[in-house]
């Protein structure tokens, strides 16, 4: 198994937090508002085909928040300003949830670096009509029933208790998630005008029972992003790594390696 | 020690089972609970009240703002001050207050409040809060910038009182070109303010300083609490600022039932606190603590107990021996509040003497008995210090 290492990087005042493992071509993974938790189970796995980076977000896990850090266009800028910094020249993008939206803005503003663009349970636009789930009113236990669709998983998840160092990470990452978040909510409303202008390779993948962003935000991505590509998952949740997890590992790499 | 009366406009026609349905009285509970018809009754009566607050010789009518809930009807709490403004003599008209960082142009909450204080003759006492956490959710502003809408929006307020205009106002929630108020306050240099608050030890130093020395408001606290911050506020006055702090300085606001005898109080009150504690005021902490509100510290120390803050189960006897309820005889509810102005030095009480589903008649009776029998008791008498320390 490819070894998981942790690092610093400082970029404009921020001791960036982030995990590298494997060899291979770079894929830089963007975490939700949850943290890298989501990502975790699965980077190993990434690893055996990818040089996988996970940082957490400024605010975020073990990256402390920088005071002038106020909105999703400053983290996306700060990313550009981390992927120069790193020398990351050309290299695949992977935004879950929150992540799937830095990822969306970090594009729209520069794409050059980029081989592909994957969005998976992407925040980021409004569809009228389809009210998105409201993470930050729902209890811990509401939050997993509407983020997991089955219950394996349901089940582990409210089985969990969370240690004194864990109950303090999901606390700091909510405190950081409603400051970029909440108004608009988990949205951008300028973003819908710009999605056009992504030519690159996109892959779009959703789980259909997602009671965070339901289903027609996948659509809704899918129609703005000229020459996307949708998969969305059968009896699948939120979090498409966990509980689509092979289909995920093997549409992802296929669609990388097409994009390479 | 003056005496204010505090009417926070409860729904007190709610039908108290919606709990089998919903989880709170904010937010969540349809306005279909809402029947216009009660609530024209209510606002009617509960109007009368403040006015029969201002004859029977309390200091101050108080109301207040809240959003989206049955636990109190006063959005706007001008449209009630505007009318106790006419309908009130000597009473002073306290807005206790307005929650700044809700509203998207402070300046709105200054001209609203210098009309006040003009119509009054300077009759008028600003409250400035920020808001309970789940009036985050129900107006949509970001709990996280909270703490620093509500500074640049108290800097903003105070400057078009205080500020030769036009001036612009450059922030970084609020942008204005021209802030030029008219009217200017008719109080010099500006009203007086208050601070309603749960205590924190920031909110404590900036209310204390000397740019500033408002009156620091603690509400629902158990009277242990109140005792810790109202001793901070003059240690910090003294300690930090070099001044001793007035009593003027430190007010409380708690529900009170005073009765014929303690028996008689404990029997009427006793439905009606509970359903206020309970059902009124019940609210799950997501929707209570929204992240960026409160300190991780905080959340974190709530989140290992376990505990829901507003989540019912309070019983009348344990919220009077925490002293967040006084009930009882004359001669009890006066020598417990003697208590409180011996321990920490109180200037200011607000009394919520109506509370809940308490009826009409039980509130008019409880004013009474409260301006006639325990009022006067207190007019002139000082803060009696003990010597001994405690043993």
């Amino acid at each position: 198994m490819p070894e998981i290492k942790t690092e610093t990087l400082a970029v404009r005042g921020v001791e960036l937090t982030l995990r590298r493992a494997g060899e291979g071509p770079t894929l830089l993974l963007l975490h939700g508002a949850n943290g890298s938790a989501s990502w975790l189970p699965i980077m190993e796995a990434l690893a055996e085909h990818y040089h996988v980076i996970l940082p957490d977000h400024p605010g975020f896990g073990d990256t402390d928040q920088p005071d002038w850090m106020d909105n999703i266009s400053d983290v996306a800028y700060f990313y550009l300003d981390v992927i120069e910094a790193m020398g990351l020249d050309s290299f695949h993008l992977a935004g879950h949830s929150m992540g799937g939206w830095i990822a969306a803005e970090i594009a729209i503003r520069n794409a050059t670096r980029l081989k592909s663009l994957t969005l998976i349970s992407a925040a980021g636009i409004r569809v009228d009509g389809t009210p998105m789930g409201d993470l930050f009113a729902w209890s811990p236990q509401e939050t997993v029933t509407k983020a997991f669709a089955q219950h394996p998983f349901i089940d582990q998840m409210l089985a969990h208790e969370p240690d004194e160092a864990e109950i303090e990470t999901i606390l700091k990452n909510r405190q950081m998630a409603a400051r970029l978040c909440w108004s608009p909510r988990l949205h951008n409303p300028d973003l819908k005008k710009w999605l056009h202008r992504l030519t690159l390779p996109t892959l779009i993948l959703w789980g259909d029972s997602d009671g965070i962003f339901p289903e027609p935000y996948a659509h809704a991505y899918h129609a703005l992003i000229p020459g996307s590509a949708l998969e969305v998952y059968k009896n699948c949740g939120h979090v498409p790594m966990a509980e689509a997890r092979d289909a995920f590992l093997s549409r992802l790499t296929t669609f990388t390696k097409g994009a390479a | 020690m003056d005496f204010f009366f505090f009417n926070l406009m409860p729904y007190g026609a709610l039908d108290l089972d919606y709990d089998k349905k919903y989880a709170s009285a904010n937010l969540v509970l349809p306005n279909s609970y809402y029947d216009p018809k009660e609530g024209h009754k209510l606002y009617t009566r509960y109007m009368d009240e403040l006015e029969y607050a201002d004859e029977l010789g309390f200091d101050g009518v108080c109301v207040n703002e809240h959003h989206q809930t049955a636990y109190g009807l006063m959005p706007t709490p001008g449209v009630i001050a505007g009318a106790l403004a006419r309908n009130t003599k000597n009473a002073k008209v306290c807005v206790l207050g307005r929650a700044l960082p809700l509203v998207n142009n402070p300046l709105m909450v200054a001209e609203e409040f210098a009309m006040l204080d003009n119509i009054t003759a300077g009759r008028f006492i600003a409250g400035f809060v920020r808001g309970l956490g789940v009036e985050y959710h129900a107006m949509g502003v970001n709990p996280a910038f909270s703490l620093e809408r509500f500074h640049e929006a108290h800097d903003l307020v105070i400057r078009a009182w205080t500020e030769t205009g036009p001036f612009a106002f450059e922030g970084k929630h609020y942008h204005l070109q021209y802030v030029n108020l008219w009217p200017r306050p008719y109080t010099q240099p500006h009203p007086e303010v208050w601070i309603p608050s749960q205590g924190s030890e920031e909110t404590i130093r900036w209310a204390a300083h000397p740019d500033r020395k408002y009156t620091y408001l603690n509400v629902y606290s158990p009277f242990s609490a109140v005792e810790t911050f109202m001793s901070m506020y003059r240690r910090v006055a003294e300690d930090d600022y070099g001044y001793e702090a007035e009593d003027r300085q430190l007010g409380l606001a708690v529900p009170i039932y005073v009765a014929e005898t303690d028996e008689i109080a404990a029997r009427e009150a006793k439905p009606h606190i509970e359903s206020f504690f309970n059902k009124f005021l019940r609210i799950p902490n997501e929707l209570l603590l929204p992240p960026g509100y409160t300190s991780i510290s905080s959340l974190k120390a709530i989140a290992l107990a376990k505990r829901e803050m507003l989540g019912g189960g309070k019983e009348m006897e344990r919220m009077n021996e925490l002293g967040m309820f006084i009930y009882g005889s004359a001669a009890t509810v006066r020598a417990r509040l003697e208590e409180f102005q011996d321990r920490v030095g109180l200037g200011q009480l607000c009394t919520i003497l109506q509370f809940g589903t308490l009826p009409h008649e039980l509130t008019k009776k409880n004013m009474e008995i409260f301006a006639t029998e325990v009022i006067p008791h207190f007019r002139g008498r000082a803060r009696q210090v003990q010597t001994e320390a405690a043993e």
